[in-house]
C-alpha cells in the first residue's frame, strides 16, 4: 500500500468540514509553500516530523561509468531530510 | 521555515483561516508519519517519497572510545526528493 496524494485528498475531506476539490486545491497550495520555502533556500522544520533542509554540494571530478572519461560533475543543491527522533520512534514501535 | 510559519504561508496563499490551515499541515504529516508506522510507502509527486528501510544488527564502535557496540535492527525513514522538486532547488 502507497499512501499517495489522491489518498491524501481523501483524508483531508474525510477530516475537513470542505469540499473534495477545496482539500485538493488547499493540499496543492501546501505543497506549492513548501517547494517554494526550500528553492529558495530556506529549510522546512517540521516538529515531531522531521526537517527538509538544503545541502550544497562542491563541483568534484567524475568519471563517465559507461566510457571512463574523465568529467567535472558542477556543484549543486540537493534536498535532504532529517527525522525526528519521534517519528522515528513512532516507525520503530510495535 | 518552522510549522508555525508553514501554518501562515498556507493561511494567506490558500485564504482560508489559521486553525484550518494549521488542522490540514497537522493532518498531512501524521498521515504520512501513521503510514510509515504501517510500513507503507508514501508518495507525494513533485514533492518526494518516503519508505521505511529496515536496517540489521550490527556490531558497531564509539567513535569516542573506541568501545564496540551491539547496535539493535532498526528502522528509518528513506527519503527521496520528488522530481519538480529536485530541479527547482538545483538552478
Amino acid at each position: 500500500m502507497t499512501l499517495t496524494k489522491s489518498q491524501m485528498v481523501d483524508i483531508f475531506t474525510d477530516k475537513l468540514d470542505l469540499s473534495r476539490k477545496k482539500c485538493a486545491d488547499i493540499l496543492e497550495t501546501l505543497l506549492e509553500t513548501i517547494k517554494h520555502s526550500l528553492e529558495n533556500e530556506k529549510d522546512v522544520l517540521i516538529s515531531g516530523y522531521g526537517k527538509f533542509c538544503i545541502k550544497k554540494k562542491n563541483a568534484r571530478r567524475g568519471r563517465n561509468p559507461a566510457t571512463g572519461d574523465d568529467m567535472i560533475l558542477d556543484k549543486r543543491k540537493v534536498v535532504a531530510f532529517r527525522c525526528s527522533h519521534l517519528l522515528r520512534e513512532k516507525i520503530n514501535r510495535l | 521555515m518552522n510549522k508555525l510559519e508553514l501554518i501562515s504561508a498556507l493561511k494567506t496563499e490558500a485564504n482560508i483561516s489559521k486553525s484550518e490551515a494549521a488542522k490540514v499541515v497537522q493532518i498531512f504529516f501524521d498521515s504520512m508519519a501513521d503510514a510509515l508506522a504501517k510500513g507503507e510507502r508514501v508518495e507525494i509527486r513533485g514533492l518526494c517519497s518516503f519508505y521505511v528501510k529496515e536496517y540489521k544488527s550490527y556490531t558497531g564502535r564509539n567513535p569516542k572510545t573506541g568501545d564496540k557496540v551491539q547496535i539493535k535492527p532498526k528502522k528509518l525513514p528513506f527519503f527521496k526528493a520528488g522530481k519538480e522538486l529536485k530541479e527547482r532547488v538545483d538552478l
